[in-house]
């Protein structure tokens, strides 16, 4: 198998049926190391699971998944994963939540780790609220902030921002972008928005419908922050819609 | 907004004293006793030193029957409720001992220890702890699926899984459980007093009825019960206001 340690992430022909319902046909793709690849594909095509099976949450059924060159065996700290449906614990304060996975470190360096993320996240002011007591968007910030203090190699995020309002999900991708610029770990991120994929991503891999395999991987070689309007950023929307296999013109002219 | 709340309660309350009071001086009866005989009754037990002893004496069963029942009831539920093998083995068990009434078990705890204090601290012990128990295992069963898989994702097992995610995530409905709990302990102290031990708001009762049909004591008795019963469950319900749970109770 052809990796080096600059590949972070690589799945081996993966086969998944549930039953005997085929979801994921032969799966290949590899992620370089401190990349930002969004998986696009359309809902229930099976990303999600897909998604789980590389974090170790689900087993490999058929095929093989490798981290850092290591068969992944289950979930680890060194890759951290953040929910869809919000995975914050609602007993803790957004202080507490940041911290979790930071016992193993001194009082004095975990109080730094979270002060440095409170600030990044922007809840800085918020470190004694209760999750209950923050806006959706608040609480998504802290699960990144959480996932960001573990100081993971990998992160994955299965949309993450599906469930939030259009303004603050354009906010919150400006800001991942932002804080993965800082912090340079490798992402791999589910959405079945393409507008998301192109703002977020070094490479889109697009997936078929069930049963689902990578059909294109498109690069988006745009500068960030990128710019809704600029040529390439529309042209690049137009390849993973044609990938899709859909038109994005909906006035009739046809494609 | 304030004053409602306190006078709508107030006025029933007043209103059915009124029919009460009403009522004994239209029937005649020498021996059913009017609210005002049953304050006496109260004033009377205050005088003799009665009124204090008896209320402890069954706070205090209650308090030992009950933390008992906690401290056995919280983490068997727990691990029932974590473990489906054991929750497989032991389900049946407790689904045939929970609907035996704890007054069932009354010539049993008098067989086994005697007229004492351990007799109903024992009957409010096995009153209490299947309800406790079973809201346990149900919290557990209950929790939210994400919280686990984000305590494996940073590496929680076992002991550190029950102590940051297993138990904070079952608090909420514990409580709820353990206030269900208390009422049902009060109840039964009640009953277990009526027969094993000679002090207590429920020997009161049964030693004023054999002891010259003193009903205003008797229905004295019962008011104090139901006073004590709703002092309890305001007390449980703060348990609810505390930060750590107030997540688990909706937006009430």
């Amino acid at each position: 198998m052809a990796t080096d340690n600059t590949t972070a992430v690589t799945v081996r022909d993966l086969w998944l049926n549930f039953d005997t319902v085929p979801v994921l046909e032969r799966i290949n793709f590899e992620v370089k190391v401190g990349e930002f690849v969004c998986l696009v594909g359309p809902s229930g095509c099976g990303k999600s699971t897909l998604l789980n099976i590389i974090a170790g949450f689900l087993p490999c059924p058929r095929g093989a998944v490798r981290v850092a060159n290591e068969p992944v065996t289950g979930p680890d700290p060194q890759r951290i994963f953040v929910f869809q449906e919000n995975g914050v614990f609602p007993w803790l304060t957004v202080r507490d939540n940041i911290g979790f996975g930071l016992t193993r470190r001194t009082e004095t360096e975990r109080r730094a780790t979270v002060a440095h993320y409170v600030e990044m996240v922007g809840l800085k002011g918020f470190e004694q609220s209760y999750p209950r007591e923050l806006s959706g968007g608040m609480r998504q910030r802290v699960e990144i902030a959480r996932a960001l203090a573990a100081k993971p190699s990998i992160i994955y995020m299965d949309e993450p921002f599906g469930a939030l309002d259009f303004i603050t999900r354009l906010k919150m991708r400006a800001d991942l972008v932002r804080i993965w610029q800082q912090e340079k770990q490798t992402i791999l991120f589910v959405t079945h928005d393409i507008e998301e994929a192109v703002q977020l991503a070094d490479r889109v891999f697009v997936m078929s419908p069930r049963p689902a395999t990578i059909t294109t991987v498109i690069p988006v070689n745009l500068l960030r922050p990128r710019d809704l309007d600029a040529p390439g950023y529309l042209e690049t929307r137009d390849q993973i819609f044609d990938a899709l296999g859909m038109s994005h013109r909906l006035d009739g002219a046809g494609t | 907004m304030n004053i409602h709340r306190l006078t709508l309660p107030l006025a029933v309350t007043g209103c059915c004293l009124l029919a009460w009071h009403g009522g004994v001086r239209l029937s005649g009866s020498d021996l059913f006793p009017t609210p005002g005989d049953v304050a006496l009754g109260i004033v009377e037990l205050g005088r003799k030193g009665l009124l204090v002893k008896y209320i402890v004496a069954s706070l205090f069963r209650v308090t030992w029957g009950f933390t008992l029942a906690v401290i056995i009831g919280v983490p068997f539920g727990l691990l029932l409720g974590w473990y489906g093998r054991a929750f497989a083995a032991f389900n049946p068990l407790i689904q045939m001992l929970r609907p035996i009434s704890p007054i069932a078990w009354i010539p049993v705890a008098i067989l086994w220890f005697g007229v004492s204090d351990l007799a109903p601290i024992f009957l409010i012990f096995l009153a209490s702890v299947f309800p406790i128990t079973v809201s346990a295992i149900a919290a557990v069963r209950n929790m939210q699926p994400v919280y686990l898989r984000a305590a494996q994702n940073f590496g929680l097992a076992r002991v550190e899984l029950f102590r940051r995610v297993i138990f904070p995530a079952s608090l909420p409905q514990i409580i709820t459980g353990l206030r269900i709990a208390l009422g049902i302990a009060w109840l039964v102290v009640v009953a277990a007093e009526m027969i094993a031990v000679n002090s207590g708001l429920g020997y009161l009762i049964i030693d004023a009825r054999n002891a010259g049909k003193r009903y205003d004591l008797v229905v004295a008795g019962m008011v104090l019960i139901g006073l004590i019963g709703l002092v309890l469950d305001l007390l449980m319900r703060q348990l609810e206001q505390f930060d750590e749970v107030r997540w688990g109770y909706g937006n009430r």
